[in-house]
């Protein structure tokens, strides 16, 4: 690479200039940090600085930058030059507005400044400029398969094409409408929230058949999908036995729930005549069409109970222990079936809560204009027959007692048809492929049930979180899935009414657009959108241990028949988990490796025992826990001077190396913050923190070796908001360092 | 049973709601009430009494006519209000637990025995005869309701009170021979008698 050349810029606006002596820091940068060319500028973020960094591009050939002012998070758009490489040493966040004033502070405080320049210059001379996916001539399909054509795969459906995008729209029933075609009418969807509406399913149907850039599948499932974004290779398998096969960009996985089995809940009269349930009654008042409905056996109606919860929020175990959110609202808007064609029909709504999320309140009021009797209570036994009797406990008045109705409706719930749950998959089929007969038998049944067919190799289906739900990103990225590319939307993702299946519909469309336009410009989807660089491997040192293969949260990684591991580029998010697993460290990324932290940590300027001053080494997540630290520092909120923050893009990318490394060199302590993980888990790549706290959990031996105490490697949870913790955090460690002393490896390193 | 409990029994076979929706003051908000229990916890008298408003208003949707008419509750509300000032669905609840009040008195479902009754129908009754309070009489025969011995007990009891109102020329003893009346008596009566006619015509109790 004899034609890079380093430059750094070192900005004293902000206060910088005033703080800290900048011909030293000039000098560190020239000196140690061997840049070829170093400049300081008073307001470098302003339109002159930045124009003086740009000429410099343009007439001297500078090819990597350091840019040491102000936080990387901060002035990204001054500090914009796609054509170079860049590191950013965070002096204003990260040192002038975190370190205590006063000139007893003074010395630390150059210290620190001097140290992150000499990382920022460090990083960059191991950084290159990302190319972006080489592959991405053959990733510039655009179209979007839509997988269900329920009321949520036609609401996606329809947004994407609206938007331009050619839609595949496949359906395994022979027509569209899912289960909202089941119904007599839904819940309102618009004010006054007062009536039953129409399902609009046929309107719908009517105008997907319409649209010219809506290619309808019916009767058709996916039999294998392979490939990745911009390329997905399909085969649709049609009920008379033909495949076809297509090309899409991305795909909206919306396969909707099945209604909770009713035949499970023989103590509420599931099985029984005139118990039936909610899809149940939808089919009673659609026979109805309108006018009074009737039982199965032909018999009026003049009482109906609702029992809500039926199977569901259940603590036994037995049943679902979760609220499908949208059965309350249900209730009602059937009980108004009733109520609405005659008033003297009693409805009895018996719940425990009544949930009516949005405006689903004012949903309820109007059932009680109507008549609507609401009874909190809890049904212990139900009994069918021509006259149906519901035994409940009243919770407001305290006893048990009973009431009779000619008809009893369960409220059941959502059961999600997500396909086959990988963790089980993959028991059985690492059996399988040891040749367990049994297990392959077991796999085939298995994949009975499977949506997509993916040919992944971990397994042929989006992961599944609680409950067999997809799991995704609750807050932050709800409808990706752990496969890129493919995303979740309605009640397969979690349980909802049909009007949230719609927003989740539209939602996860634009997802899919956003997929196909940065697959198709090789970069990288959320959250590192519009990243380019990508995990390279270099094959020759790989062992094949398929560390990174199995701990990928992606699923991004194959094998070829050597075993050796295959990137799928659009695949991959971009989170270096792969790189943090690989135990020979193989892999990297054009601007982030092994080498562009491993050199930061070793720039740090450690000084000797003598000197009494610890370092301590944080490797902060650059989603929740370095903003945190930014905004701790933005807040003017003090810590440690003793701390040297290097951001990691999670903390699934920490390779062990890294924290060896420090300890060796003679860090006092290495931080580790990331994201939440488990159950409720924040980490922006699901499995990252998840797996850094498990690989630390092994590191215990390794510090014993060393000869040293298991607390100087710590990891903390910290969530983006957690600016007053993050101080206090660093505050405590550092105390606690101070009591168990300096390391004993100082010198050696 | 009065005759009228038998009428709006046979009248509204077991439908006690629509009865109450129908025949107490304000009694069609009772179904919009969501069970909250705002009511309950804000009563000052709360834990003093057999049914919270909110339990109240559940009995009615329950169909317990008896217990509902002859509960003391809503002969316990004080008219504070604190109620109505919170009820997220705007239910008059201390309007309503008057008009159930009223209904169980008219039904003569009312608990018996209930002191606030009591007083109340003492109260009425002193008005009625002259159309003004002859406070002398009133307090006199609310101190001898239960019999001539307790009655004397009571009036030795309240004697310094008594004492201190003639001083302060706040009672006149002359009182207790009738005492000053309204102008014209009958008319009042008449008056009252029309408005009763109308409210029972509204009421379906006519
Ligand atoms: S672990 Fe992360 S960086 Fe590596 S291939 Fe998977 S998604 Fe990409
Ligand atoms: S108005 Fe009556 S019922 Fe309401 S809080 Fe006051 S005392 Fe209780
Ligand atoms: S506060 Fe209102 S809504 Fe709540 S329980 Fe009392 S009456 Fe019902």
């Amino acid at each position: 690479m004899a034609d890079n050349k380093f430059a750094a810029y070192i900005c004293s606006g902000c206060g910088i200039g005033d703080a800290f002596k900048m011909a030293a820091l000039e000098k560190v940068a020239t000196k140690e940090g061997k840049m070829s060319m170093v400049k300081s500028h008073p307001f470098l973020c302003n339109a002159e600085g930045v124009q003086m960094i740009r000429d410099d591009i343009a007439n001297e050939a500078v090819t990597h930058i350091c840019i040491a002012a102000c936080s990387r998070r901060a002035k990204t758009e001054a500090f914009n030059f796609p054509t170079v490489a860049m590191s950013r040493a965070n002096l204003r966040e990260g040192v002038l507005w975190v370190v205590a004033a006063g000139a007893e502070h003074d010395e630390v405080r150059q210290e620190m400044a001097e140290d992150y320049i000499r990382m920022g210059c460090a990083e960059i001379k191991k950084m290159n400029l990302p190319k972006g996916n080489a592959n991405r001539d053959q990733t510039r399909n655009k179209s979007i398969l839509v997988v269900g054509g329920g009321m949520t795969g036609m609401t996606a459906a329809l947004a994407a094409a609206e938007a331009g995008y050619e839609i595949v729209l496949v359906e395994k029933t022979d027509a569209l409408g899912g289960f909202a075609a089941r119904l007599w009418k839904r819940v309102p969807f618009s004010g006054p929230y007062a009536a039953p509406q129409a399902t609009g399913v046929a309107e719908m149907a009517a105008s997907i058949g319409a649209n010219a850039r809506i290619k309808v599948h019916l009767n058709t499932t996916v039999a294998e999908t392979g490939g990745a974004p911009g390329r997905f290779k399909i085969k649709l398998a049609t009920e008379s036995g033909s495949v076809s096969e297509l090309t899409v960009g991305a795909i909206v996985q919306a396969s909707g729930f099945t209604p909770y089995d009713i035949g499970k809940l023989p103590e509420l009269g599931g099985g029984q005549a005139n118990v039936v349930d909610q899809a149940g009654l939808e089919a009673l008042a659609k026979a109805a069409n309108g006018g009074a409905i009737k039982r199965a056996d032909g018999k009026d109606i003049k009482s109906v109970v609702f029992v809500q919860c039926a199977g569901q929020r259940d603590e036994t175990g037995t049943h679902l222990p979760y609220c499908s959110g949208h059965c309350c609202a249900t209730s009602i808007k059937q009980a108004m079936y009733f109520k609405d064609a005659n008033p003297e029909v009693d409805t009895v709504v018996m719940y425990d809560d009544l949930r009516v999320p949005g405006m689903g309140e004012d949903f309820y009021r109007s059932a009680q204009q109507k008549g609507v009797i609401f009874t909190k209570g809890k049904a212990s036994k139900v009994t069918g027959g021509d006259s149906c009797k519901v035994e409940f406990a009243d919770l407001i008045l305290d006893e048990q007692t009973s009431i009779d109705a000619d008809l009893v409706v369960l409220a059941t719930g959502q059961v999600a048809n997500a396909g086959v749950n990988l963790d089980a998959w993959t028991e059985v089929n690492t059996l399988a492929e040891g040749g367990d007969e049994g297990a392959k038998q077991k796999r085939t049944e298995m994949k009975t049930i499977s949506i997509l067919n993916l040919d992944y190799r971990q397994g042929p289906d989006v992961p599944q979180f609680k409950h067999g739900f997809a799991d995704s990103h609750f807050i932050c990225f709800p409808y990706e899935t752990r496969r890129t590319g493919i995303y979740a939307a309605g009640p397969m993702r979690r349980p909802m009414d049909m009007l949230q299946a719609t927003e989740d519909a539209t939602g996860a469309a634009m997802k899919a657009i956003q997929a196909v336009e940065n697959a198709a410009a090789g970069r990288a989807a959320h959250p590192r959108a519009g990243d380019l660089s990508y995990p390279i491997a270099r094959l020759e040192g790989c062992t094949q241990c398929k560390r990174c293969t199995v701990e990928c949260p992606f699923g991004a990684i194959d094998e070829d028949e050597k075993r050796f591991p295959v990137f799928n580029e659009e695949r991959c998010r971009r989170c270096g988990t792969c790189m943090g697993a690989c135990p020979v460290r193989v892999i990297s990324f054009e601007n982030y490796s092994c080498d562009t932290v491993g050199m930061q940590v070793k720039a740090v300027n450690v000084p000797d025992e003598d000197e009494e001053k610890p370092r301590i080494l944080i490797l902060a997540c650059e989603n929740d826990a370095y903003p945190a630290l930014d905004m701790a520092g933005v807040q003017r909120l003090t810590y440690s001077a003793y701390v040297r923050a290097i951001p990691v893009r999670c903390l699934g990318s920490v390779n062990t190396i890294w924290i060896t490394d420090a300890l060796n060199q003679g860090f006092d302590g290495v931080m580790m913050m990331g994201c939440k993980k488990g159950d409720d888990y924040q980490c922006h790549f699901v499995k990252g923190s998840e797996m850094a706290y498990y690989r630390m959990s092994k590191i215990g031996d390794t510090l014993t070796q060393l000869g040293l105490e298991p607390e100087r490697v710590v990891t903390e949870e910290v969530a983006i908001t957690d600016n007053a913790r993050v101080a206090k955090l660093i505050n405590d460690y550092a105390a606690q360092i101070n009591d168990i002393g300096l390391s004993p490896m100082k010198g050696f390193g | 049973m009065s005759d009228l409990n038998t009428q709006a029994v046979a009248r509204y076979k077991n439908n006690f709601l629509r009865e109450v929706e129908e025949r107490v003051e304000e009694g069609n908000m009772v179904k919009m009430c969501m069970q909250c229990g705002v009511c309950a916890g804000s009563c000052p008298f709360g834990p003093h009494w057999q049914h919270s408003p909110q339990k109240i208003f559940m009995m009615i949707r329950a169909g317990k006519r008896e217990e509902v008419l002859s509960s003391d509750s809503m002969w316990m509300c004080t008219s504070c209000y604190n109620c109505i000032v919170r009820c997220p669905r705007k239910l008059p609840i201390t309007h309503i637990m008057h008009g159930l009040a009223n209904y169980a008195h008219r039904l003569n479902l009312a608990a018996k025995g209930q002191p606030t009754r009591d007083v109340a129908r003492l109260f009425w009754n002193n008005l009625m005869k002259t159309g003004r309070i002859n406070e002398l009489t009133f307090s006199l025969g609310l101190y001898f309701k239960d019999g001539f011995i307790q009655g004397i007990k009571n009036s030795l009891a309240m004697q310094a009170a008594g004492l201190g109102l003639l001083k302060a020329k706040r009672l006149n003893p002359m009182e207790i021979f009738g005492g000053h009346k309204c102008k014209e008596k009958s008319g009042i009566h008449r008056m009252i008698a029309k408005a009763r006619e109308i409210e029972d015509r509204r009421r379906g109790l006519a």
